[in-house]
């Protein structure tokens, strides 16, 4: 009987009507792991909610490596119906002429979506001249993690993490001199956590040109003047006393955090899910620190990717596409990506209806991100269970045009740049002006030929 | 010297075919739009390219990272050279004495050469590694100093050099064993003879005799570590901390894969091919020559 | 040039290729007839140097090897632990498994033996055509050949990438080997080394009655093992640990190698921490291949170092 079964199966999974009927899309995508077989699932979802397409991923690497598989492919003609590009391709992805806008997919497959629904920065960081160009697939922003055994250990109240930088130097100093730690914070991302959003959340310009999203010419950063030396200046300083203790680039920080080694962390929030598996201790999250005073405190800015979509394929296989950016775009499909992997979900609705499941409730630490992006206190969900009752909470920060993105052409060596600088400082080799100013000067050599590059 | 030949109107041309196509294809066709590309401006995805001249190249004369990446790539070559040559030969001039087991330390020594520097990378990273690595926990107890690769770049060079170094180690000596070897006996029997003491013997007799595979090595470990050490910056540094040990060829793929900048990358590959076609040239005059003998 | 004793030292990509046409000098001699005497303090002096530097090359084999043995929390304890632990059939199931490593070493093996054999049989046949035929553009021929010397892959790698695209080997394994195959060294080689076959053997098999090819097959290649051998080691060796070209064209998991594949192992942007001791003995699984061969075949690649150059 079972092997009648199996046979019947064979036979079945064998008829070519049944497989050759849907019509194929490609996807190309970088992600490894964990979030691999999240985004797997989802596909294979897809695929089993319709009869008409199949979506088949492939991972092609890192985002670079995938980025340049898709332009290989492009310019031998055949490409993937979608490819999974990092935030900082973003530019480049606008202006290739290679790209079938998301909201024009849309418009001519009469799929209606209601973008509004959307985390403005999420949107916004994709979105020119209110057109979406890209799917906003896997977002997160940058946010505090800290040790709450080394806060008991220091005496300090562990639900209470530090909100300023001042704080933040005296919380590390108490934690070393308790011995709860050996440094006080590290970071992740250099460029992105350090610069980039700190620029973000105190209402300072990176570049000019509104970060860039006015204009490709003439676009300058702006990393060098007062905010800039103020706040690498202090990461310098606190680099000889432990309070800050510069760990590399990308995630090769993290077990500096997961060991104990340094009692606060700042890095993507999409870590949450990793880290409650690899950390023995407790520990919370908080929103990023800030310097107060004067400078105003503005939404943080995302990282991650999106998906795009590109030309050179034949008109009707575009549907497929569609079809299944339509899917993603569901609230149902954003609360279970960001459930099963930590990044943000991005529509409204998906983060009320999580808010309404209680999900923030029972996990406090995946609310500290929407709320820095949405400018909420970061302490709301504890007072959330009756959120129908209460009145919604005050925004704490400004959505500003300084906050809502970056938008720079050769954004992958820029970020080279600036952490290679960061490191000159940090290592003693060039005082913090000089190190600034020679990132400034090669980000903006880089910015002029990436407009030569694409000047008509 | 006349030699035999077959007489065959097509064969020879047959024979030399595959190796021809191959050469025509993978080689000449891509050095050819190296240098087409070199002169140009193209936007990654294709479209317009716009000619431009030199100025790739000035740009890249211009840039103080380039000048840097070159710096990189002659102290990480003269490191790895110097390292393993001049160990190559002390212990070889060790091992070349006659005593028992002399296959066994061959062999024991020769092995590395079989792992990539990639993989070395990787083992040398741990050795290294600031917070679990065995290196800076011994040094603890020396010194204050923290010995961090992430953040100081001469402990990163000194890492990519070492990691290096051991894998080629072995080749050297194999080398140096061998052309320790074919000294005739009767010379160094005529300098033991004369009194010479064993470090006169080493300079005024071992050193010359062996200066062609001295040559050789030198001329091997400085081009392996020009080009095919990409695999060990790569998988340990990236070319951090700062730019410090990011090598001329780690900067053309990372220009030209990470950063599209196809014009550029091109203008770097077309610098490299000069400075290559000099290296051989030079190698070939020395050799015509002889070093010694 | 024309001379078959000058010495052509070629460098580039295998590793050692050059020619010295000269008998082999057997290395070992050194080891036998030797009277024994009293206790000789210079070749105890000698040995431990010599064990010291053996000590020295295999320490960092060693701790990846302990490494790979231990758990994570060995693995970070201080002070190191620096004796084998219990957890390496764990590790090594777990590090084949998260990488695949199955594939991986396929992958490598198949690129390995390809190059090796690929540029072993264009080069044989090439330098025979060159030596054994006087043909229009001989010359020209030689100097094509010669000129890739200059060219090694960094330098050309984008266009190169650019023209397996176009043929649709990206992700191949024939974009993976065949790139990797023409070289002038390996032809220098066997160039060098038939010059040195004494004439009067292509005159007797002529008069045999014997074509070229049959030359070839049953002259030539029973006496070309040696070199053959040699060069296997060396281009299997520069097959498996070539990094550059297979990161670039692979762009699926089912083609890289195990050199590249093994990068990732290493947790970069971190949702995990780093698995230092899978890492290790994923490296450990990548370096045994090549290291085996060496010693397995040592004695013709130490012959074939040794005939190349002294």
């Amino acid at each position: 009987m079972k092997v009648f079964m199996s046979l019947c199966a064979a036979l079945v999974l064998a008829w070519p009507g049944a497989a050759l009927a849907r019509t194929e899309i490609h996807f190309w995508h970088a992600m490894t792991g964990a979030l691999g077989d999240a985004l797997e699932t989802q596909v294979k979802q897809f695929n089993e909610s319709q009869g008409e397409y199949e979506v088949k991923p492939l991972r092609k690497g890192t985002y670079p490596e995938t980025l340049t598989a898709a332009i290989a492919a492009y310019r031998q003609k055949n490409p993937p119906h979608l490819v999974q590009v990092f935030e900082v391709g973003t530019q480049t992805m606008m202006l290739s002429g290679a790209v079938y806008p998301v909201y024009e997919l849309m418009q001519h497959n009469e799929i209606k979506i209601d973008w509004n629904d959307f985390i403005k920065p999420v949107v916004g960081y994709y979105t020119k001249d209110g057109k979406l160009y890209s799917m906003p697939y896997n977002s997160s922003t940058p946010i505090f993690y800290y040790n709450k055994d080394a806060f008991k250990k220091a005496g300090l109240d562990p639900e209470k993490p530090p909100r300023t930088w001042p704080e933040v130097e005296a919380y590390a100093k108490k934690i070393i001199a308790a011995g709860g730690a050996k440094c006080g914070f590290s970071t992740g991302w250099p460029s992105w956590t350090m610069v980039e959003n700190m620029h973000a959340t105190h209402d300072q310009p990176f570049a000019s040109k509104h970060n860039g999203f006015d204009a490709v010419e003439g676009v300058e950063l702006l990393i060098n003047r007062e905010f800039g030396l103020k706040h690498v200046g202090a990461l310098n300083g606190w680099q000889k006393d432990n309070v800050y203790s510069y760990g590399g680039r990308q995630g090769t920080a993290d077990p500096k955090f997961v060991n104990g080694d340094c009692a606060m962390y700042i890095q993507s929030s999409a870590l949450i899910s990793g880290f409650s598996k690899s950390i023995k201790f407790d520990w919370g999250t908080g929103e990023l620190p800030h310097w107060g005073g004067r400078y105003p405190k503005a939404t943080s800015i995302i990282g991650g990717a999106t998906l795009w979509v590109l030309k050179g394929k034949p008109q009707a296989e575009y549907r497929g596409a569609a079809k299944f950016l339509e899917y993603l775009a569901k609230p149902e499909q954003q609360m279970w990506w960001h459930v099963n992997t930590g990044y943000l979900a991005i529509s409204n609705t998906a983060v009320r209806n999580l808010e309404q499941g209680y999900h923030f409730v029972k996990n406090p630490k995946q609310y500290t991100a929407f709320a820095q992006l949405t400018g909420l206190p970061p302490t709301a969900p504890a007072a959330l269970k009756d959120a129908k009752k209460a009145a919604p909470p005050k925004p704490e920060r400004v959505a500003t045009p300084n906050s809502s993105g970056l938008r720079l052409g050769n954004f992958v060596q820029i970020r080279d740049v600036i952490e290679s600088e960061l490191e000159n400082v940090f290592n003693g080799k060039k005082p913090v002006k000089q190190g600034l100013d020679d990132a400034v000067a090669k980000s903006n050599a880089l910015l002029k030929e990436f407009a030569a590059t694409y000047k008509q | 010297m006349k030699r035999t030949v077959f007489p065959n109107r097509w064969l020879p041309y047959l024979l030399v075919l595959p190796q021809l196509a191959v050469t025509i294809v993978f080689f000449f066709w891509p050095a050819a739009k190296s240098l087409y590309l070199s002169v140009f401006k193209s936007p990654p995805f294709g479209g317009r390219d716009v000619f431009v001249g030199l100025d790739n190249f000035t740009a890249l004369l211009r840039d103080r990272e380039y000048y840097e990446s070159v710096l990189n790539s002659f102290v990480f070559a003269l490191g790895v050279t110097g390292l393993s040559v001049v160990g190559g030969l002390v212990i070889a001039v060790l091992a070349n004495q006659k005593i028992r087991g002399l296959a066994f330390y061959r062999t024991a020594l020769l092995w590395p050469y079989g792992i990539a520097p990639a993989v070395a990378g990787i083992i040398f990273l741990f050795i290294f590694h600031p917070a679990y690595g065995i290196l800076p926990y011994f040094l603890s107890f020396v010194t204050a100093y923290e010995f961090n690769w992430l953040l100081k770049g001469w402990v990163a060079m000194t890492l990519v050099i070492l990691a290096t170094s051991w894998t080629h180690l072995g080749y050297n000596i194999a080398f140096f064993l061998a052309g320790l070897q074919a000294i005739p006996a009767s010379v160094m029997e005529a300098a033991s003879v004369d009194g010479a003491p064993p470090l006169k013997k080493f300079t005024a007799i071992t050193v010359p005799l062996i200066s062609p595979v001295t040559f050789y090595l030198v001329v091997v470990n400085m081009v392996f570590a020009f080009f095919s050490s990409f695999g060990v910056i790569h998988a340990v540094t990236h070319g951090g901390p700062g730019n410090a040990t990011e090598i001329m060829v780690f900067k053309l793929w990372k220009d030209g894969f990470i950063g599209l900048n196809l014009g550029s990358s091109a203008a770097q590959s077309v610098i490299l091919m000069a400075v290559v076609i000099g290296l051989t040239m030079l190698q070939f005059r020395v050799a015509e020559k002889r070093v010694t003998y | 040039m024309s001379d078959a004793r000058t010495t052509t030292t070629t460098v580039i990509d295998g590793g050692a290729v050059a020619v010295r046409p000269r008998p082999t000098v057997t290395v070992l001699q050194a080891e036998t007839e030797r009277p024994r005497r009293r206790v000789d303090w210079n070749t105890i002096l000698v040995h431990a140097a010599l064990i010291v530097a053996v000590a020295l090359v295999a320490f960092p084999l060693y701790y990846a090897f302990v490494i790979s043995t231990q758990a994570l929390d060995e693995v970070i304890q201080k002070p190191p632990r620096l004796l084998p632990s219990a957890y390496a059939l764990e590790n090594y199931v777990e590090a084949w498994r998260r990488s695949g490593m199955a594939r991986l070493l396929l992958n490598s093996a198949v690129v390995a033996v390809g190059v090796a054999v690929g540029k072993i049989a264009i080069s044989m046949l090439s330098a025979f055509a060159i030596v054994y035929f006087r043909f229009r553009g001989a010359s020209v021929v030689f100097w094509l050949i010669f000129l890739t010397l200059m060219l090694p892959i960094p330098v050309r790698i984008l266009p190169t990438y650019e023209v397996v695209g176009n043929i649709g080997w990206l992700d191949t394994y024939a974009g993976l080997t065949v790139p990797l195959m023409a070289s002038a060294t390996a032809t220098f080689l066997f160039r060098q080394f038939y010059m040195t076959v004494p004439n009067e053997l292509a005159e007797a098999a002529q008069m045999d009655g014997a074509g070229p090819l049959r030359f070839l097959w049953s002259f030539l290649l029973p006496l070309s093992w040696a070199n053959i051998a040699a060069l296997f080691v060396v281009l299997f060796i520069y097959g498996w640990n070539e990094y550059f070209w297979p990161l670039l064209i692979t762009n699926t998991e089912e083609m890289r190698t195990v050199v590249i594949g093994l990068e990732r192992l290493i947790p970069r942007s971190g949702t995990e921490l780093p698995t230092w001791n899978l890492i290790m003995a994923g490296a450990m699984m990548a370096l045994v291949p090549p290291v085996a061969v060496i010693l397995f075949m040592q004695r013709w690649f130490v012959k074939g170092l040794i005939e190349s150059e002294k």
